[in-house]
């Protein structure tokens, strides 16, 4: 049909080039050799100053590491990773940090241009702010390690911890020890195992009982150095009846060869607490032919221990040659609830292949997962889920709603769910629709005045309207933004 | 004076099917066209290709916009410079708010005609104005475009439309189907506080009922994808009477 062709010609003229955030920054950094053995794990240990039992738990999962196989499950493909050929660390040179004054320029700059505000004074005399305008603490992280935290100080009065993980490893390790890894074990799965073993920074959040933490928490994460993996950890615990929100965004250059970002990050929420967890992801997708690109390869876990807890996750995945992410929830205590809202958009050659688990412990526990994929170019975009009910878990709840949009007739979109209830009392609902974009939609809005590019991207953010109302606002605009930039392209 | 609009002996194409052989057609400025005809008779693809809809196919003819060939132009261009197209079947764009669709038109309009944007307390109070005078709830503007919209709502949703862009041009599709007696009058009004002397419309009816309400100057009857006669607002009554067989020769 002509009208259809001629989505398929613009689709054709795809150019995933337009990633806006593809700059590198110049600066000198401290890496460790390349490649991976025990030395390597000792030499990011002893970079980070870390205790006896840190490097003890590093080695161990690095023994195990060797002994596992990389998963093929997922519907991905792309050439075997040397993993000798990476650097595992890589830090930008400077000594401690002792303010964000002596933090280089150059970083700074870098965040800057990224238009994410480190200065908290900036932040604070910025162009007039509305009244009651949520501010947001923020936690940056240029390759291996974290070079700025803000608002510690207004933080720690409320009893809130919020610092690099390397720090609070030195600082806070009892409760380090008591919750790392009792969410994802070292033992989970080859990438979680191998983070295990190299992680280098990341996010350490405890908020303690009864405190609702005064302001959004956020890390931004930047991978720079060339050949570099990023290894970050993050663990967030929310003691009883304590609420934190959390954001999470990255990015990276432009390069040819294919970087690998294997992160583990850890949610835990005790009685009557809860996470709310955003990522809006936006790490370098590869060119137009498919070249370059991250690997994010990420287990994300939350596990709702105490009663009435919640741990709700929302992502906005745009970036990435290949996505394989499931953030879970573990639904232990009784009551507890999770939540699962994605964007996963893919355009060009890039491979999602995302999803969600929902494991259902204890009893009452309530479950949401809205998924809403968008498939451009010759991209692959496949959702993956899990819902299980135990034997324990009377009247455990889940409604899955698992929504595709297809952009062209080159690229694919997959719904795998699966269901599992070992208890007759379970309601378990699913969902799902795959629909391709209509020329009748777009040709509305062009004959109102829109631009083929602002037409999709309008029926996008429409398509998507549930998912982007649980970001907070100032993630919303910028991923709304971002969901158009990703799409450039997709029409002629 | 140049014709507002002028289609000449337009030949147009769908999957390798001829539907319109050859129709003429001249429309100036503050006058206001009907055009009749059976079902399948070519009066939709007509409004298609004049609002630059993909999927046909011109393969003779032309068709002038104020002097300007707009075969010539990008749908959104036509949109900017005056072409407004009321939808026969307006679609549903769930997720998005028909205030924030509105907006965004608007300014995507006025962005190409080199305007400022409006700004938002303008634009509330305009788009609040026109509702009212179409008699559209306030709340409706806050659902998805046309979603969960009745038939009768669809259409008023789309005179609202066209008075917040104020285009030169104004294509109707049957803009009476699916209303009722109260609704058709109410539109048929916002449809006539519009008629200026710089603007002509074209509507497109099955039904003389409507000509009632807006009195054409002209009146097409279409046939096969030609014009078969024009004449003026008593054509419609001799069809309404002795309906389209008698044109099926000339055709
Ligand atoms: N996309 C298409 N593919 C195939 N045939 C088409 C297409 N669009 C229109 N046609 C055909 O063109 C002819 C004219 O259709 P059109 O919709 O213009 O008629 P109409 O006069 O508007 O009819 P109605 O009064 O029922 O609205 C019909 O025979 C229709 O089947
Ligand atoms: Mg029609």
């Amino acid at each position: 049909m002509p009208a259809v062709q001629e989505t398929v010609d613009r689709v054709r003229q795809i150019d995933v080039d337009q990633y806006r955030y593809g700059f590198e920054t110049d600066i000198e950094s401290d890496k460790a050799p390349k490649g991976l053995s025990e030395d390597t794990v000792r030499f990011i240990s002893a970079k980070k100053n870390e205790p006896a039992w840190m490097l003890e738990w590093r080695l161990e999962a690095y023994r195990r590491w060797l002994t596992m196989r990389e998963p093929e499950w997922a519907r991905v493909h792309y050439p075997k990773i040397d993993y000798q050929d990476y650097y595992y660390y890589s830090a930008p040179k400077r000594k401690e940090l002792a303010s964000l004054d002596e933090v280089d320029p150059e970083i700074l700059k870098t965040y800057e241009k990224l238009g994410i505000p480190l200065r908290e004074q900036e932040m604070l005399a910025g162009v007039v702010r509305p009244e009651g305008e949520r501010r947001i603490a923020v936690d940056a992280v240029f390759d291996s390690v974290s070079v700025a935290t803000t608002f510690q100080k207004e933080l720690k009065q409320a009893g809130v911890i919020f610092m690099p993980i390397s720090e609070a490893i030195r600082e806070h390790p009892d409760l380090v020890k008591k919750y790392l890894g009792t969410v994802v074990p070292t033992s989970d799965n080859y990438f979680a195992t191998l983070n295990s073993a190299v992680f280098s920074d990341g996010s350490f959040v405890y908020v303690p009982p009864g405190v609702r933490c005064p302001m959004e928490l956020s890390t931004y994460f930047r991978i720079n150095e060339r050949n570099t993996g990023q290894f970050e950890r993050t663990l967030i615990i929310a003691d009883k009846g304590a609420y934190v929100s959390y954001l999470e965004g990255c990015t990276a250059p432009q390069r040819d060869e294919n970087q690998l970002h294997a992160a583990v990050v850890e949610l835990v929420t005790h009685d009557d607490a809860e996470i709310k967890y955003s990522t809006v992801q936006n790490w370098y997708p590869g060119n137009s032919e498919g070249k370059g690109g991250i690997y994010n390869f990420v287990t994300k876990r939350g596990d709702c221990r105490g009663h009435n807890s919640k741990i709700s996750w929302t992502q906005v995945e745009t970036g990435s040659a290949i996505t394989w992410k499931y953030p879970s929830c573990i639904l232990r205590g009784d009551n507890s609830r999770g939540e699962f809202y994605s964007i996963a958009i893919s355009n060009g050659y890039q491979q999602v292949d995302s999803g969600t688990k929902m494991i259902h412990l204890g009893k009452n526990t309530t479950s949401r997962i809205i998924s809403k994929g968008i498939a451009a170019g010759v991209s692959q975009n496949t959702y993956r889920g899990l819902v299980t009910a135990h034997r324990k878990a009377t009247n455990a709840r889940n409604f899955t709603a698992c929504d595709s949009l297809l952009i062209g007739d080159k690229c694919g979109a997959h719904t795998v769910p699966y269901i599992e209830a070992k208890n007759s009392s379970a309601l378990f609902e699913h969902e799902a629709t795959t629909s391709k974009i209509s020329e009748d939609m777009l040709f509305y809005c062009v004959q109102r005045g829109l631009s083929p590019e602002e037409a999709v991207a309008l029926v996008v953010n429409g398509f998507v309207k549930d998912v982007l109302q649980q970001l907070p606002m100032e993630f919303a605009v910028e991923a709304q933004k971002l969901i158009s930039i990703s799409l450039e392209g997709s029409v002629g | 004076m140049t014709a507002l609009l002028e289609v000449k002996n337009l030949q147009v194409r769908v999957e390798e099917r001829e539907i319109l052989h050859g129709l003429t057609l001249t429309v100036n400025p503050g006058e206001v066209h009907a055009i009749m005809g059976p079902n399948g008779s070519g009066k939709s693809t007509l409004s298609h290709v004049i609002a630059g809809k993909a999927g046909y196919e011109v393969t003779g003819g032309e068709v002038l916009y104020k002097g300007e060939d707009l075969l010539e132009m990008a749908p959104n261009e036509r949109a900017a410079k005056g072409v407004f197209l009321a939808f026969q079947y307006p679609v549903e764009i769930p997720g998005v708010a028909t205030m924030n669709f509105l907006h965004t038109a608007l300014n995507a309009q006025r962005k190409a005609r080199g305007e400022k944007e409006i700004l938002t307390p303008d634009f509330l109070k305009k788009v609040r104005e026109v509702a009212k005078s179409l008699n559209i709830p306030q709340d409706m503007l806050k659902r998805g475009v046309n979603v969960g919209f009745s038939g009768g709502e669809k259409k008023r949703n789309e005179i609202l439309q066209m008075a917040l862009f104020e285009p030169a041009l104004c294509i109707l599709d049957e803009m009476d189907s699916g209303l009722d007696i109260d609704a058709l009058r109410v539109a048929a009004d916002g449809v006539n506080a519009l008629r200026s002397k710089d603007r002509a419309m074209v509507v497109i009816t099955h039904y003389q009922r409507l000509l009632n309400y807006i009195v054409p100057d002209v009146v097409h009857v279409m046939s096969k994808g030609r014009v078969v006669k024009s004449g003026g607002k008593e054509l419609a009554l001799e069809l309404e009477k002795s309906g389209y067989a008698q044109f099926d020769d000339a055709a």
